[in-house]
């Protein structure tokens, strides 16, 4: 059985709930135990936050700094495509943008590496994809954006403890 | 604030409880930390408790939330406590090292 889906939205922070919700949604038939969903919800939440602020530098949601409006209201915000597809309990998903991209992305991958420091974000979002899927990949070109894949088998029911 | 209200932040014996909500995601994070921020400079709070009861979700903006208040009091000699951690939270502390700085308290 193969299963197909196709998300794109704007990169605004207010989409981060509903892409990881959608592909949560998308696997529910699959009866994930609670921690294999909230591991997807997690993965795919890093994967979308990284998009809208460090990809398009959408930063609204922490309603800092001098923009008083959304970033929507300001021209485009660029979009977020989330691509999932399910080969019988293995869920394949991809997070596109095409924002600015990553010079150097083995960097980017260390723990508690940032390049916004000041969002007091933890430097930790590669690091949990890593950690709650079974496969992650990332694809960057500086100017052009970044495709981040990952794959996670559904059903194993196991449960590791960290 | 989206899920949180005035309620949701007091302050007893100088200590800044938060009562997080359901979903702590980028997106409500900023109001999070801003509004602790403004506790942690006008009330004398020493400590932080953060109470999870309410909450399903969490990603790497926690830890930063988290990350953040201790950093801000730490000099002084604050700590940081987190109440009602349920597993997958508890499994997301172990992962990024916050169990070496927030001290969960069983309830």
């Amino acid at each position: 059985m193969k299963n197909e889906m196709e998300l794109i939205f704007d990169a605004v922070s207010d989409n981060e709930a509903f892409a990881r919700v959608a592909v949560a949604a998308f696997i529910a038939h699959l009866d994930p135990t609670v921690e294999e969903m909230a591991d997807i919800k997690t993965a795919v939440s890093e994967a979308v936050t990284n998009s809208i602020i460090h990809g398009y530098e959408n930063l609204y949601g922490y309603k800092r700094g001098a923009s008083s409006g959304t970033a929507g209201e300001s021209g485009s915000p660029g979009k977020v495509r989330v691509h999932c597809i399910l080969e019988k309990e293995i869920l394949h998903v991809e997070v596109i943008d095409q924002g600015r991209g990553i010079e150097n992305v083995e960097q980017a991958m260390e723990p508690l590496f940032t390049t916004k420091p000041e969002l007091e974000r933890s430097g930790m979002g590669f690091a949990f994809m890593e950690a709650f899927t079974d496969e992650l990949e990332v694809e960057s070109t500086p100017g052009k954006g970044t495709t981040v894949r990952m794959v996670k088998k559904i059903g194993t029911g196991s449960w590791i403890d960290a | 604030m989206e899920g949180m209200s005035r309620e949701d932040f007091r302050v007893i014996d100088r200590c800044l409880m938060i009562r997080l909500p359901e979903e702590i995601d980028h997106h409500g994070a900023g109001m999070i930390c801003e509004n602790a921020d403004k506790f942690l400079v006008r009330e004398e709070v020493c400590n932080v408790v953060f109470d999870f009861e309410k909450t399903r979700f969490m990603d790497s903006s926690g830890i930063g939330i988290i990350m953040g208040r201790y950093r801000k009091i730490a000099c002084f000699g604050g700590r940081v406590y987190a109440i009602h951690v349920d597993r997958q939270i508890r499994r997301i502390f172990q992962l990024s090292g916050l169990n070496k700085i927030v001290e969960v308290l069983e309830s």
